[in-house]
């Protein structure tokens, strides 16, 4: 069996931040294990521009931005496997992948990052009536159809969900010559960013439908239309608001879940708020050495978040492994997220093992306008920042320095809240 | 004088700007939280631009497809054209980023660049 410092799960964005920034922070024994034939994951087939904006000072499309940390992963020889998939993690760290060339293999690691990302859910999580006809494609699918392959999935085009993919997609088939109709969005606000629903839908004359959704799809052998119907506070079609569009395609973009079938497998503690693993404030998880960042962790909305937090994990996996992280101090503070705010990525703060400033990240339930975000320490509000809006599409985050801390040494909890004043 | 809404697209923050105009003239813009709010609006009203992104088909590559964009920004008006012009376009691996695929596009004195590297197969 091959021993390594630290193995990372997956190549995508999260993996190979991470892995230039262990080697970075010291360590030689890496290797990144990937299932696609490419590093990159989903940048690849994210032809778009607007990532980098944070992390490079410009515009740069998906595979551009891939590439510029496929190319450190390179200059440092950091070793990578494509075509491996990991079967299993064992909590002692035992890697099983496998691939067409080494069969079936076990890999010690150190320490492990997982950085797997998020899959995006599907048809039958949303209890559609009407037949399964062809022609019904998740929003990332049909990207990976018309940027990668090279394939039109359809004409005519009816979007369900407003997440960014599907917004995205409206945009690049419209470009490909098919009409797309509209986007319905069962919730009464986009799940996407508004810089997509102005340059994908606003440029292109494509209407948003918020509060819909789709009751019913029509076509037995290939779609031939959907029903939209609008719905009320509790989500319910109101009858009556019915109305047909003939289309050839469907495209769902409802949602991203973190694929953690591993992470479980091997006794990962989750938050069911995120379905992600439950992390402290140096990523890592409840097994001590197992670290978590990207889209595993929480759905992001930027790579350039992805990145700074996967770096972040990369660090911490290092100074784990080369055993400089004081322990002498294992007071823990648990975050708590209420009353607007739906969670908080980390849960615990380990004050000793925290760098000199941590970002706390969150998403709101709803849509808030000229509110505060709060913090207390305790009882006494340490942070209260006016936001002119707040919305469930765009993760926030708030910056807390160790210096901070030292100033609380009794403190035993941390909330996070939305205030109107 | 007549007002324009936009939703200001430099960055997530997507603030909500309002640009007074007096016939093509801008008067003011306001709602913006940076300066570059100040010039989308201002461009945006008088002069609006785009990246323009798309794929085009590679022959002999380790990938069939290669993704491109302009290498500036151009014209609105223009976007579908562009899109036309690439529509046909076959280029042999390998590509590297930055190679030019189609310059000049539809007019524009922009060139169109290769955004992803394919090798030869």
């Amino acid at each position: 069996m091959k021993n390594y410092d630290i193995v990372i799960i997956g190549g995508g964005p999260a993996g190979l931040a991470a892995a230039v920034s262990a080697k970075q922070s010291g360590i030689d024994s890496i290797l990144i294990l990937e299932r696609d034939k490419e590093l990159g994951g989903i940048l690849n087939q994210c032809i778009h521009n607007g990532f980098g904006l944070h992390t490079f000072k410009e515009e740069l499309t998906g595979p551009e931005y891939a590439e510029r940390f496929i190319v450190q992963v390179k200059e440092l020889g950091i070793e990578y496997r494509l075509h491996t998939m990991v079967l299993d993690i064992r909590s002692d760290k035992t890697v099983s992948a496998m691939n067409s060339e080494d069969g079936l293999f076990e890999i010690q690691a150190k320490a492990v990052i997982l950085a797997m990302g998020c899959r995006e859910r599907a048809r039958g999580a949303l209890n559609i009536p009407g037949y399964r006809p062809a022609g019904i494609y998740s929003a990332g699918t049909a990207q990976r159809l018309v940027n990668m392959e090279g394939y039109m999935p359809g004409r005519e085009v009816v979007i369900l969900g407003s997440g960014d993919i599907g917004l995205i997609m409206a945009r690049r088939m419209t470009l490909e010559g098919a009409k797309v109709k509209v986007v319905a969005e069962l919730m009464p606000y986009s799940g996407g960013l508004k810089r997509n629903i102005v340059q994908c839908l606003d440029d292109y004359g494509i209407p948003l439908k918020l509060s819909h959704t789709v009751v019913d799809i029509k076509g037995k052998e290939r779609v031939e239309g959907v029903t939209l119907a609008q719905v009320d506070e509790k989500s319910k079609p109101i009858p009556g608001t019915e109305e047909f569009y003939s289309c050839d395609t469907l495209l769902l973009s409802v949602g991203l879940i973190p694929e953690n079938e591993i992470s479980r497998g091997m006794g990962v503690e989750m938050n069911p708020v995120t379905s992600g693993p439950k992390v402290n404030e140096s990523l890592e998880t409840n097994l001590e050495g197992v670290f978590a960042c990207g889209n595993v962790l929480h759905v992001h909305d930027l790579v350039d978040f992805v990145s700074e937090e996967a770096a972040a994990a990369g660090r911490n996996a290092a100074a784990y492994v080369k055993e400089t992280v004081n322990t002498s101090e294992e007071r823990e503070i648990g975050l708590v997220a209420t009353e607007g705010v739906r969670y908080t990525v980390p849960s615990i703060i380990r004050v000793a093992h925290m760098e000199d400033n941590l970002k706390v990240r969150f998403r709101v339930g709803s849509v808030y306008q000229n509110c505060f975000v709060s913090v207390y320490f305790d009882d006494e509000r340490v942070l209260h920042r006016k936001r002119q809006v707040l919305a469930p599409g765009e993760m926030e985050e708030v910056k807390l320095s160790k210096e901070q801390f030292l100033q609380y040494p009794k403190l035993q909890k941390i909330t996070f809240k939305i205030e109107e004043e | 004088m007549e007002t324009r809404n936009l939703t200001c697209i430099n960055c997530p923050m997507g603030c909500a700007l309002t640009i007074e105009m007096e016939g093509n003239e801008v008067i003011s813009v306001s709602g913006n939280t940076c300066l570059r709010g100040d010039a989308y609006g201002r461009k945006e009203v008088t002069n609006p631009t785009r990246i323009v992104t798309s794929t085009v088909r590679v022959t002999g590559g380790a990938a069939d497809m290669v993704s491109v964009k302009t290498g500036q920004d151009i014209p609105k008006g223009k976007i579908f054209e562009c899109v036309k012009a690439l529509r046909d376009v076959e280029v042999q691996a390998p590509i590297h980023i930055g190679d030019v695929i189609v310059s000049d596009v539809a007019g524009t004195g922009v060139d169109v660049v290769a955004t992803k590297n394919v090798e030869s197969r």
